[in-house]
């Protein structure tokens, strides 16, 4: 860890708040947090020109423990919050930090219409596959016996793709990622980061509370095996048929991100007057 | 009105083009030197419903529709039932249909008004792609008194971009009616206009709110269409890019919001336009555009509901949800424009107010000065251009919401080094850190209400107006209304002022005091089941002496001549 951190001229530790995360000891989302911190020093963006947007849940209380501008707004919006802000502020790094609960389920349409509006930002969702914050129920991502208060046997329900939704939407950029692994998926975020338009990285990041199942995650995970493809067939069959455990890169696009002009007037304000006149 | 105004409604089954024709005619008029006003009533329908547009014609100012038309003109009477009793004759109404046009419709039929008969569909058979709103158009002008060139011109500056055909089938059309009018007298002639013709605008209430937002600084606008607030979107959409801004569509009213409270984030002042039903979906975002204290600017042109309600017709029952519907104590800024022109103003006020205040501003129009259209004098510039207190020089203690004494505290912009902090719905301390403390809870509590209460609004609060014993309470496009039936009143010496509040939230009790200072009686005319307003007021102001209420749900408009009854009718 201080091998990688050495070399850089902007350290972590300048991105990274005083506030003491809620989390549970042992949560994924810390280590999320490091890569988060990891991946801004390696970009060497100055903390005032980053803005981390959330909406509600445990993984969405990250932007305060960073240390660049950040909103925590309403549950599931995040996403249209920050196309309003990425859009008149192009010259902003813009990041929406999202958990499985907000961002599939209470957030879901906007999920598919910030793929499709392919807007140059990052979108990382900590996918722990349940509810943490409201202590267990099932998410889209939940599996379809895990047996809660809520849904007493299970929800019986399939658990939906978002990968494969997102890559369906229109994102440009697709990756999965896996808390435990720091370094990696601070490397995957510049490179999201990087990449023009809507990037969308998966971050399996278990519920050490509520599923602690999540902690064998550890075990399951692997580099993909092929590098990451341009082709969306082909991105959609590999992540359609893996086994959810492939971590990487997997869909690099090249469509163009959406940036409508914004600058100074090209008329007077008076000029619009005109429609008016008689 | 003192002086006389002449009204005449054109109706047609959707699709006929009835609104046209009374676009066309307020256009001539005005352009020729008459006030105007052009209401628009239509059915759900895009194509096949029922379209009527309302005018009224005259030499002074018009700000609201009259009891009764004195002409009405069925293209067709298709569908022509479903108005109602919105559209009202007398046995001084001419009214004018197509033989072969349909049944009168029977609130109109039973008015034992004068009829006239002009077969519009046969006679725009003889002319090629005619047709029969045109030939209708040519009527009316003949016996308002208009010029056929003045309806030429303005045919000829509408309709060129529909090829040389129609626009030629369009003149035939006009010369048509104008021909078949000739020699019908039926007192209808416009008064000479007192005015020479000078520059002035024709505009919507919704076009006036955009204008008055870009006005006011606003460059960013998140938009998700809804009747009758659309053309506030629509006109922002190229205007915005023009002034270097942009209109991004949203993919519902949530995310519409929230794009706008991102955008303000960022430094850029923004808007959105809804109505009922979206409003009710921005609530939450609404709460924490207060929480966070982001400006914010939020257009409701107000249509009758509850839930889908009547889309294309107005009401006043969205004050409820406007100053009451955000969960928490969440004081906020709620603001209603009284006519056409004040959309312009009240619009960039809210937005000055939004910026200065750091609050969001729900600005409460309707459908009927929405998308209603007059002819009004150039609305002056004014100072309300949106100054936010910014951070610029960031030291070490910055506090984005630190307390201070007018409650307004400085709003570092994402950019400027240093001054770092997470905007949160979350209840924060003063440097935005989420707490769960009474302290901070409590403070922050008094921060935000302090910044509204002790601000000073100044007159434009209210339009406060007249003298006499009596006051008559209103608000919002009512407020025509209501001074024209004071005018009326005081014509047979009952003297009577006018209190509408421009400014609903926060609410001014030691102005409206000394507004009502001295009244023995109070009249409250509102356009909403519920009495709403009356509510309103009974929960913030104290009413003196005895009070009435006139109210009424949409969609049937509230009369210059209820009111005026109410105002004597005191037992």
């Amino acid at each position: 860890m201080s091998s990688v951190d050495a070399g850089l001229a902007c350290k972590p530790a300048d991105y990274k708040s005083d506030i003491k995360p809620i989390w549970c000891p042992g949560c994924g989302d810390y280590h999320v947090l490091m890569s988060f911190t990891r991946a801004f020093a390696e970009l060497g963006l100055p903390p005032e020109e980053i803005v981390v947007v959330s909406g509600i849940g445990c993984s969405s209380r990250i932007p305060a423990y960073t240390n660049c501008y950040g909103f925590h707004g309403v549950h599931g919006r995040s996403l249209a919050l920050a196309a309003g802000l990425k859009v008149t502020r192009p010259e902003l790094t813009v990041v929406v930090a999202s958990g499985d609960g907000d961002g599939y389920s209470i957030g879901g349409n906007h999920f598919l219409h910030a793929c499709r509006r392919n807007i140059d930002m990052t979108y990382v969702v900590m996918d722990n596959r349940v509810y943490g914050m409201t202590k267990g129920q099932p998410s889209p991502t939940t599996e379809p016996d895990f047996d809660t208060a809520l849904s007493p046997g299970g929800t019986g329900l399939r658990p939906f793709h978002p990968l494969v939704i997102a890559l369906a939407s229109g994102a440009n950029f697709i990756a999965r990622c896996f808390s435990g692994e720091p370094n990696e998926t601070a490397s995957i975020l510049v490179e999201a980061i990087q990449h023009p338009g809507f990037s969308f990285v998966e971050i399996l990041s278990p519920c050490v509370t509520f599923r602690p199942d999540e902690k064998e995650w550890k075990n399951l995970v692997h580099p993909a095996p092929v590098a990451a493809t341009s082709d969306p067939g082909k991105a959609a069959r590999r992540i359609m048929t893996d086994d959810g455990f492939n971590i990487g890169v997997l869909y690099r696009g090249d469509r163009k991100p959406y940036a409508p002009a914004i600058g100074s007037a090209s008329v007077e304000l008076t000029e619009l007057e005109k429609d008016f006149e008689l | 009105m003192a002086e006389r105004s002449v009204s005449l409604a054109i109706m047609g089954s959707g699709g006929a083009g009835a609104l046209t024709a009374g676009s066309l005619l307020l256009e001539a008029a005005c352009a020729a030197g008459w006030q105007g006003l052009l209401a628009r009533t239509v059915g759900p329908q895009i194509r096949g419903g029922e379209a009527a547009a309302l005018l009224r014609l005259g030499t002074q100012s018009i700000e609201c529709l009259p009891d009764q038309f004195d002409l009405v003109i069925g293209i067709d009477w298709l569908n022509a039932q479903r108005f109602g009793n919105e559209i009202q004759a007398g046995p001084q109404t001419l009214v004018i249909g197509d033989p072969r046009g349909g049944e009168m419709p029977p609130a109109i039929a039973a008015a034992g008004a004068r009829r006239f008969e002009i077969p519009f569909k046969n006679m725009a058979k003889t002319i090629p792609d005619g047709r029969g709103n045109m030939i209708a158009l040519g009527v009316a002008a003949r016996l308002l008194g208009l010029k056929l060139e003045l309806l030429s011109a303005v045919i000829e500056k509408r309709l060129s971009d529909k090829g040389q055909a129609a626009l030629a089938a369009s003149q035939a059309c006009l010369s048509a009616g104008f021909d078949a009018a000739a020699g019908l007298d039926f007192d209808l002639r416009l008064p000479s206009p007192k005015r020479e013709p000078t520059r002035r605008w024709l505009v919507s209430g919704n076009e006036a709110a955009a204008l008055g937002a870009i006005r006011g600084g606003v460059r960013f606008a998140a938009a998700y269409p809804i009747t009758p607030a659309t053309e506030i979107l629509e006109w922002l959409a190229p205007s915005l890019v023009k002034m270097g801004g942009v209109l991004l569509q949203a993919e519902d009213e949530l995310a519409a919001i929230n794009m706008i409270i991102g955008a303000s984030f960022g430094g850029t002042p923004a808007l959105t336009a809804t109505s009922g039903p979206g409003l009710s979906l921005m609530m939450e975002a609404l709460g924490l555009a207060t929480a966070a204290e982001i400006p914010i600017v939020v257009i409701d042109v107000m249509r009758a509901g509850p839930s889908t309600g009547i889309p294309t017709k107005s009401e006043q029952a969205d004050l409820n949800i406007a100053v009451y519907g955000v969960h928490g104590d969440a004081p906020h800024l709620v603001l209603a424009p009284q006519s056409i022109s004040d959309c312009l103003f009240t619009t960039q006020w809210a937005t000055y107010l939004a910026e200065t205040l750091q609050s969001p501003a729900i600005v409460l129009s309707d459908q009927f000065i929405g998308q209603a259209r007059a002819a009004i004098e150039r609305p002056a510039d004014i100072a309300f251009i949106g100054q936010r207190l910014k951070a610029t020089e960031i030291s070490s203690t910055y506090r984005r919401y630190a307390r201070a004494a007018n409650g307004i505290s400085a709003m570092a912009i994402p950019g400027t080094r240093g001054g770092q902090y997470t905007a949160d719905g979350l209840t924060h301390t003063e440097r935005g850190t989420p707490t769960s403390g009474e302290a901070d809870h409590g403070a922050q509590l008094d921060k935000r209400r302090e910044k509204l209460e002790q601000f000073n609004f100044g007159d434009h609060w209210a339009v406060c107006e007249g003298a006499g014993d009596l006051a008559v309470l209103t608000w919002g496009s009512l407020t025509g209304t209501v001074r024209e039936a004071i005018g009326e009143a005081a014509q047979d010496g009952l003297e009577a002022s006018l209190l509408a509040p421009r400014l609903l939230s926060p609410v001014q009790p030691q102005q409206f005091a000394a507004a009502l200072n001295g009244k023995k009686r109070v009249l409250i005319v509102e356009q909403s089941h519920g009495s709403q307003f009356y509510r309103y007021l009974r929960a913030y102001y104290d009413l003196p002496g005895e009070v009435h209420i006139l109210n009424r749900p949409g969609p049937l408009p509230i009369r210059v001549s209820e009111v005026h009854r109410a105002m004597t009718q005191w037992s």
